[in-house]
């Protein structure tokens, strides 16, 4: 577990808890209060300060998981796993094991594709999806960045369309904890999404099934996931609308994390009444 | 003894200075000059290319000629120290070129191939063109090898051990049979080419000291060569071997360990030392700059060693440098000189570290053809025909020589007698 979720959890806000799933332990932060909410992370996990969270946990009740197999777990129960739907099968049942009937569920970059491949697979539990710059869909005239070249730092850093964002959130030399947490992120994603690099070519035609109220969210200088993919997801899910953040990278939650947190709330709001 | 000849093939009209275009930041706010994977091809030149691939051979059937045992071949990919994209293609001119020698393989990158079916036979058909010379080394490729075939690098040593398996068993089971395992999934299996020798070709593994390549290699019974391995480490090498050798019940003899060594020799002292600082041509790394996200990517190396791996890919800690070239002359791991000189120090190597395989590599860098007939003609005539003796008066004998089984698998049952540490 990292000291990051520990002192999270301390300051009163965010409770920590382990939930049993597929043979394996999901670790969750859960915080706030209202309708029931869930936050999936990207593959570089949780960052150290998430003030998006914070935000969020003033209007709904947060659930905020550790990707099965990724750092803050225990990564040997989860050497199974071999795609991302295996994923989202996993993240299903943790819904499941919640006891949570209804929810929306946000998705931010990878954990974006997780959500939107989770949302193929039955919607009657999802009132609303948000998914903030996933993976998934194949861009057509760009790639999505190579991390498996870069050093999890680099990667990190690309996230942000100004990297004094990321000197904030991480600090400018991020410490061996941070530096181990990512490197096991990094196996993870590894095991689930190295060929074909983070995307699922059936993912577009699975998404034209999924009927539950989306917004999709993009940075308008998202290094990581080229914005053209904001276009084909939107069009790709019926019920999509699509908000581009100006001046914003990948991580438009630690980025610009007020402004997102309101157009969540509304969006979830809007969505629920409809 | 075995003695057998190397080089890495390298790109000699390569430029180095065009790697001073491709500095890539690291983490850290350092920077790492690539000479592998993303230095660009454009400074590969084909008509250079072209001349250096026949001068090779044309050195290869003069190794030949003049003594030696074996020829050592290898293969790496997207860099300019190395030619050899893919050994089994100089190993098949081989065993049409040559007609005495071994033509020793290490080794074929099992996890890079998506179907050893295919290797099984084409391994099989330079075993039969050569009339049986083949040794076939399998190595688990580095870090660059894998990405840029994209081998998951975190399933690596997995895909070595099937694939080594798969192999093994086209070529010593009748097929047709199936195979379903994790990583390769074959609906038949029934190679229309199968090995000369028989029970099958020898396996050696070479290494740079891999703790579980060494334990795997020693339980499967396969002479495990040390690349460029100091006597420290050739010692601890050799520890772990033995060690595991008998926790399986047998007792490992010089048979079973062989050395990789830079050895450079030319008429005068002069000269020899001029050329071997060819070897340093790539800023005295031979295996290729490379960013240390690809030279150890996540998943790859050992997870005793993770510490040091997470910190050296973050640019929290510097590269490892490779060692200087008067350091690999007193760490013995580089010998150069006169034939007089060399034989003097290559007898203490053999003294120390007691193996039955040799291989020396001769040139490198930018060391012309004419030096490099020059240095294999003094090696085979001179150094080769002294160091036999002389490792006939020590009782170091090579897995031929030694008449040891081909593999675990192949010693019979009654003379395996396991000791556990």
């Amino acid at each position: 577990m990292t000291t990051t979720a520990a002192s999270t959890a301390s300051s009163g806000l965010w409770n920590l808890q382990t939930v049993a799933v597929c043979g394996g332990e999901i670790s969750l932060l859960k915080g706030g209060t209202g309708e029931p909410l869930m936050v999936l992370p990207r593959d570089n996990g949780h960052p150290p300060r998430h003030e998006f969270l914070d935000l969020l946990a003033a209007d709904f009740s947060v659930y905020y998981p550790w990707l099965p197999g990724f750092y803050g777990g225990a990564p040997e129960a989860w050497e199974w796993l071999a795609n991302v739907r295996d994923l989202a099968v996993v993240q299903r049942q943790l819904i499941v094991e919640l006891g949570l009937e209804r929810l929306a569920l946000v998705g931010l970059g990878f954990g974006g594709w997780v959500a939107a491949e989770m949302a193929t697979m039955g919607q009657g539990r999802l009132d609303s999806l948000v998914l903030v710059a996933p993976m998934g869909i194949q861009p057509r005239r760009d790639y999505i960045i190579d991390q498996f070249l870069i050093s999890t730092e680099s990667y990190a850093r690309a996230g942000f369309a100004d990297e004094a964002g990321f000197d904030a959130v991480y600090g400018s030399e991020p410490g061996f904890e941070q530096l181990e947490s990512w490197e096991t992120d990094r196996e993870m994603t590894s095991r689930v999404a190295w060929k074909p690099y983070m995307y699922n070519p059936s993912l577009p035609r699975l998404l034209g099934g999924v009927t539950t109220p989306a917004l999709v969210v993009w940075g308008d200088s998202d290094r990581v996931v080229p914005l053209e993919c904001a276009e084909l997801y939107r069009s790709a899910v019926p019920n999509a609308t699509l908000e581009v953040f100006q001046h914003c990278g990948h991580a438009v939650d630690l980025e610009q994390p007020a402004a997102l947190a309101a157009k969540v709330a509304s969006f979830i709001r809007g969505a629920h009444r409809s | 003894m075995h003695l057998m000849y190397f080089t890495e093939q390298p790109m000699a009209a390569w430029d180095p200075e065009s790697a001073a275009l491709d500095e890539i930041p690291i983490g850290g706010g350092r920077t790492q000059r690539v000479t592998a994977l993303l230095h660009s091809n454009k400074n590969f030149d084909p008509v250079a290319a072209s001349r250096l691939y026949n001068e090779r051979l044309d050195e290869y059937q003069y190794v030949e000629e003049v003594g030696f045992d074996g020829i050592m071949l290898n293969e790496h990919h997207t860099a300019p120290f190395c030619m050899s994209p893919r050994i089994n293609l100089f190993a098949v001119l081989l065993a049409r070129l040559t007609k005495r020698v071994k033509i020793v393989l290490l080794g074929n990158p099992l996890p890079i191939w998506d179907s050893p079916v295919h290797l099984a036979e084409e391994l099989s058909i330079i075993d039969m063109i050569s009339g049986g010379r083949l040794v076939s080394g399998f190595v688990r490729g580095g870090g660059v090898e894998n990405i840029q075939a994209n081998a998951n690098p975190l399933f690596n040593r997995e895909r070595f051990e099937e694939a080594h398996d798969l192999v093994i068993k086209a070529w010593t089971e009748p097929g047709p049979f199936r195979w379903e395992g994790k990583h390769y999934q074959f609906r038949v299996v029934n190679p229309w080419a199968t090995p000369l020798q028989k029970p099958h070709p020898r396996i050696w593994i070479p290494g740079v000291a891999s703790k579980e390549t060494v334990i795997w290699a020693a339980e499967h019974r396969y002479p495990y060569i040390g690349l460029n391995t100091n006597f420290d480490v050739s010692q601890k090498i050799k520890e772990l071997y033995v060690g595991a050798a008998r926790g399986v019940g047998y007792e490992p003899g010089p048979e079973n360990f062989g050395q990789l060594l830079q050895c450079h020799v030319a008429e005068t002292e002069e000269k020899a030392e001029r050329n071997a600082r060819q070897f340093m041509w790539m800023a005295g790394e031979f295996t290729g700059l490379a960013h240390p996200v690809w030279g150890s990517p996540t998943g790859y190396g050992s997870r005793s060693n993770r510490k040091a791996l997470i910190e050296i890919a973050g640019g929290r800690r510097p590269m490892v440098k490779p060692p200087a070239l008067n350091q690999r002359r007193l760490e013995h791991t580089f010998v150069w000189g006169t034939p007089d000189s060399v034989i003097k120090q290559l007898k203490h190597v053999l003294e120390n570290n007691r193996v039955g395989i040799l291989a020396l590599w001769g040139n490198d860098g930018n060391i012309n053809h004419e030096d490099s007939m020059s240095c294999i003609k003094l090696l085979g005539k001179e150094v080769v025909p002294a160091i036999r003796d002389y490792a006939k008066e020590l009782g170091l004998k090579d897995p031929m020589e030694a008449n040891a089984p081909v593999s675990l698998r192949e010693t019979a049952a009654d003379e395996l007698v396991p000791v556990q540490a």
